[in-house]
């Protein structure tokens, strides 16, 4: 690693690096693309998988942190460009170097209205286009009737705006169509039966065949991130549930695994155990519940009765022990709320026991089935360069080809020793996407068995101060979600709420690939792709 | 006169002081012997086949996955005719958070039910913004939207919860009137009355 | 085997010696229009219940089970409320083509049955091109579906119907052919005539092989003429929210709803006129006393029983298979069933000339 901050520090000698578990790389803006490109393509660094992009209100400045990792080399990498200007602020966008960046770059925009020169389609993601003020910024002002809840028609445009550098050195803002007047535009959503919850396609369309599709988010977007500023710790974990509400857990692991990290609590292990147990539960009842929906979608009703059977068995054993079905808020500090429940570990075995038939029964109706087969094969391709440049991670990266699981390529908690393979496909198709979820379930019993009878004694929970304030400093975690990688971004600035905590979803940037894979598809093959992305909508509005 | 289901005891169910009101308010207003066989007939029918829009904005959308399924079988009520389009479906089921950009579509839909239309609103964030409700981009409840008439508590509520709430939508169904029953047409033309769609030409 | 017949003509008699001639034909016209229409409503809330409680099995649940005993006047609860649902009177759709719809839709199943084989001598029209009318009037429904997606003004619908209309059309020909390859069995398009040809051994053993292949063929795009899984494109649920008939509310979706399960019935009708005999008992010949016991059993019953067992096979369909797609929709039937549906015929025809039946 050092190498690589000092070739750095050799090229740019404007930047400036901070060590840690990931360097930090402070540069200005006028450097940053630049620097961009070579991290990138640089030999050495081959940072090709942009993380994420968290924007960031430091109230003397605005700016983002650039979350970069190699997948060759497994490394990463943190970037820190700000701006002073806060009444127009602009960056130097990389919507050129990492496709998932046009998207998150608008949802900076979005929140913090910066405008990043080059990006292609500069428009606000979640909020309407008429919404005054950015609500992440420190000086945001929340009087509702700047912003009323109004049963007015959203006003819609065609166009997009484009911020260009001209060959003077200034910018300037030119306006782009997204849809040219003689397209075919059908919408799909927010209320639709297939796009698992209120997302929105306007899909431009030639005869059954799909042009384009722009998305359309924020219908369902509860600002979580501004919700955790004003709350301390323990607090902000229960939004973690109903974010992607099947993996609950596994994010409440992440933002407590990273809480208890800045904090230095060491955590035990039965509290370690019983966290990867569930998280592994949930991985489970999210794919079963996945294979549901998606084979519904594809018009096989009945199979999603039979897929939700395991489901509410699993259901039933974190009822016993959490007490609720969906919004567990199991995890918290320190280590897990309660301890198990006496019958967990039969409970757990018998689960196991039928696993194994449950997935011999989804094949054999399903999986092998021709009409199946014809709809998911060769349908949706997303080969394995997309899948990094979009960051789609989760079984849908797996899938084609990218080894992208967080338990495997970065282990977090006791993962290391368990024995368990990644699953990977290379046809990056939807029958692959789904065989991958359907071997993951297996995989996922698998480390259940190991860990079933090796429940340690111990306490399930360690002591932490009631008041729990974490020093200054910033932090990142990535966890394994159902759906993909976790990243947990926290900046503290020494008091007992967070001053950011950013929660990089897995969902939008499989979101953000859809139009990319669905291009010249027909329109069921929108809704086969869509159902084996498997997006949560929540989870990618926050 | 006891309102209540098959399998149900009278005293089983919560919140009867309100039924035995819509039942006082129903018996004061006298009905014609005729009319007010059809209206049992009628509202038998009504009662017993209420089917939900498809419609579920996040979390309860799940626990309304889970109500169809095999082990709560929302079938054994005849709920399980849960349409996609908002023309053919009686009621609403709420399920999930109802974000500022959603409201217009969400209001849309309830303009688009036909005739009679319910509406329940499931769990916390549809019946007051819940966890969310200090959220700049948050709904604080649906009441100011459209007209509710049954609100099922949780977080998201349990796929007993909604069963219960559905039947008690049912019971309410029973003691409506639907020839001379204006007692629910007015107090839902007074809603919309008091919250006009803006902007929008009919 | 009683035949239905010697009732029929009774009231005939009874109304002719009350009345001049032409009031008898009116009389009889408005008997025979009212009890077709209970029939017909009679049947599909029966099979609205029928496959509620099939899907439900085939999905390991219950079913409707409260509102009467076993549930079974839930679907007479949904056509009331139904009945009495507002007809939602849209701003820019054309009004009359949009009121029509439906009623093309379900006058198109009705007149269907005008030809169907109730039972023996229970029948409403018996002509010599009975099934040639069956595919005649059966065809009118798609046009109400066209219409229903074109006047409803919703890329949707019009979406939905466009399916339809490939679909319909693509899959009208199959059945027609493989309907011709029964025909040149039976040597008749009566449809008695067709009935009585089977009281010695039904069509499908009679024509064993190429009877065989044209029943599959049938099955296949009856399932698709009557929209539903895995063929049900034109609503599909989950890509086109309704369908066709998105913007219909109240008892005009009603009409659809209806005529959906009136049109399976009636394909599985025609099935069991063309392959199980219709309304004729199993007879094996030889079987002398086996045969007698047979005819012992009404054959009303045997028509619906045939019917309602047909049907299940198409709800058992619908339930398993996920959806295809429309171009798979349509390349599994001109590059599949057309080109195996010609050579059957042709083969069915040298097993006639052969006189290879049995």
């Amino acid at each position: 690693m050092a190498n690589i901050t000092e070739k750095i520090a050799k090229q740019f000698p404007a930047a400036s690096v901070e060590e840690g578990n990931i360097p930090l790389i402070t540069i200005d803006d006028a450097n940053w693309h630049e620097l961009a490109r070579m991290l990138r393509d640089d030999a050495d660094l081959q940072m090709d998988y942009l993380v994420t992009i968290v924007g960031m209100d430091w109230t003397e400045s605005l700016g983002c942190v650039y979350y970069l990792m190699s997948t060759v080399h497994n490394t990463m990498l943190a970037v820190k460009v700000a701006t002073t200007d806060r009444n127009r602020p602009m960056l130097h966008s990389v919507a050129d170097l990492w496709a998932v960046a046009v998207t998150y770059e608008r949802e900076v925009y979005d929140f913090f209205g910066i405008i990043f020169i080059g990006n292609p389609d500069m428009r606000r993601l979640f909020l309407n286009i008429d919404w005054n003020g950015y609500p992440l910024r420190k000086d945001y002002d929340e009087n509702p009737e700047l912003n009323p809840v109004s049963i007015e028609n959203e006003r819609q445009s065609d166009m997009t705006d484009v911020w260009v550098e001209t060959s003077d050195g200034g910018v300037e803002k030119k306006e782009v169509e997204i849809f040219k007047p003689e397209d075919f535009v059908v919408n799909i959503g927010p209320q639709h039966p297939a796009t698992h919850g209120v997302l929105r396609f306007r899909t431009a369309l030639d005869g059954e065949e799909i042009k384009k599709i722009d998305v359309y988010m924020g219908y369902i977007h509860r600002g979580v991130e501004k919700l955790c500023e004003s709350l301390t710790y323990p607090q902000t974990l229960h939004y973690m549930d109903r974010l992607d509400y099947f993996s609950a857990h596994n994010y409440h692991h992440g933002l407590c695994m990273l809480i208890e990290k800045a904090a230095g609590i060491e955590i035990s292990r039965r509290a370690q155990v019983i966290r990867v147990m569930m998280d592994e539960l949930s991985r489970i009842a999210s794919h079963c519940l996945f294979i549901g929906t998606y084979c519904m979608d594809l018009g096989a009703t009945t199979m999603l009765f039979y897929a939700l059977r395991v489901r509410e068995q699993i259901l039933d054993i974190m009822e016993k022990t959490c007490g609720a079905r969906m919004t567990f808020n199991y995890d918290c500090i320190g280590g897990v709320m309660q301890d198990l429940a006496p019958d967990f570990v039969d409970d757990v075995k018998a689960l196991l026991e039928v696993i194994p038939a449950n997935l011999k029964e989804y094949n054999k109706i399903f999986t092998g089935n021709v009409i199946a087969r014809g709809r998911m094969e060769g349908i949706g391709v997303l080969d394995r360069a997309d899948a990094i440049a979009y960051g789609v991670t989760g079984p849908s990266g797996r899938a084609s080809g990218w080894a992208c699981d967080v338990r495997k390529i970065r282990p977090y908690s006791i993962y290391q020793e368990l024995d368990f393979k990644e699953i990977i496909a290379t046809e990056g198709d939807s029958m692959a996407r789904f065989k991958v979820r359907m071997l993951e379930i297996e995989e996922s019993a698998k480390i259940l068995a190991q860990l079933v009878d090796n429940i340690p004694e111990g306490e399930y929970c360690v002591k932490v101060p009631k008041l729990l304030k974490l020093p200054a400093g910033r932090w990142f975690e990535m966890i394994e979600g159902c759906r993909g990688v976790f990243g947990v971004y926290l900046e503290s600035d020494g008091s007992a709420k967070p001053y950011r905590l950013k929660l990089a979803t897995p969902c939008l940037p499989l979101a953000a690939v859809v139009d990319h894979i669905t291009r010249g598809m027909k329109i069921a093959d929108l809704i086969t792709i869509g159902g084996s992305l498997d997006y949560i909508v929540p989870d990618m509005d926050r | 006169m006891e309102v209540t289901t098959k399998s149900m005891p009278y005293e089983a169910w919560k919140d009867n002081e309100y039924i035995e009101s819509l039942v006082k308010q129903l018996q004061e207003s006298g009905t014609n012997v005729v009319v007010g066989t059809f209206d049992k007939l009628i509202n038998w029918g009504r009662s017993n086949s209420i089917w939900p829009l498809t419609f579920a904005t996040s979390c309860c959308g799940i626990e309304f996955v889970s109500l169809g399924a095999a082990r709560f079988d929302m079938a054994r009520f005849g709920w399980e005719v849960a349409r996609s389009s908002p023309r053919q479906a009686d009621f609403m089921m709420v399920a999930g958070t109802i974000v500022n950009r959603m409201v217009p579509v969400f209001r849309r839909l309830y303009d688009q039910l036909a005739e009679p239309k319910y509406v329940i609103a499931c769990g916390s964030c549809a019946i007051s913004g819940g966890p969310f409700r200090k959220s700049y981009h948050v709904a604080k409840g649906i009441e100011d939207i459209v007209p509710v008439d049954v609100f099922v508590p949780g977080c998201p509520p349990r796929p007993e919860a909604m069963i219960y709430g559905i039947m008690q939508l049912s019971r309410k169904i029973k003691v409506e009137r639907f020839f001379g029953g204006v007692n629910r047409k007015e107090k839902q033309d007074k809603f919309l009355a008091e919250h006009p769609v803006a902007g929008v030409e009919d | 085997m009683q035949d239905l017949s010697i009732i029929t003509n009774w009231i005939h008699n009874f109304l002719s010696s009350l009345m001049p001639g032409w009031l008898t034909v009116t009389v009889e016209c408005l008997l025979i229009g009212l009890g077709l229409l209970l029939v017909y409503a009679l049947l599909a809330l029966f099979y609205i219940y029928y496959e509620r409680k099939l899907c439900a099995a085939f999905q390991c649940r219950l079913g409707p089970n409260r509102v009467g005993p076993w549930g079974l006047l839930q679907s007479f609860a949904d056509m009331f409320k139904m009945l009495i649902k507002e007809l939602i009177e849209l701003k820019h759709v054309d009004r009359f083509l949009f009121a029509l719809a439906p009623y093309l839709v379900i006058i198109a199943s009705m007149l269907s049955f005008a030809v169907l084989p109730w039972g023996n001598g229970l029948q409403i029209i018996d002509f010599n091109i009975g099934i040639f009318f069956l595919i005649a009037v059966s065809s009118i429904g798609v046009l109400g579906i066209l219409l229903a997606g074109w006047s409803s003004n919703n890329k949707f619908t019009l979406i939905g119907s466009l399916r339809s209309g490939a679909q319909m059309v693509s899959y009208e020909l199959s059945i027609g052919l493989s309907v011709l390859t029964m025909v040149c069995l039976a040597g008749t398009m009566s449809v008695t005539g067709i009935v009585e040809q089977q009281s010695d051994l039904w069509f499908i053993f009679k024509g064993h092989i190429p009877a065989f292949i044209a029943f599959v063929i049938y099955m296949i795009a009856g399932t698709a003429e009557t929209n539903r899984g895995p063929f049900d494109l034109p609503e599909a649920e989950s890509e086109l929210t309704a369908g066709y008939h998105t913007e219909y509310s109240g008892m005009h979706f009603g009409f659809f709803y209806l005529a959906e399960y009136l049109n399976l019935f009636i394909v599985s009708g025609v099935a069991s006129l063309l392959f199980f005999g219709g309304w004729m008992p199993l007879h094996i010949p030889g079987w002398d006393a086996f045969n007698h016991i047979m005819d012992y059993i009404p054959s009303v019953v045997w028509f619906l029983g045939k019917a309602f067992a047909l049907s299940f096979v198409i709800i058992w369909f619908k339930w398993t298979f996920p959806r295809l797609r429309i171009d798979q929709l349509l390349s599994l039937e001109w590059k599949y069933l057309l080109p195996i549906n010609l050579f059957n015929l042709v083969l069915m025809v040298v097993i006639i000339v052969c006189n290879l039946h049995f």
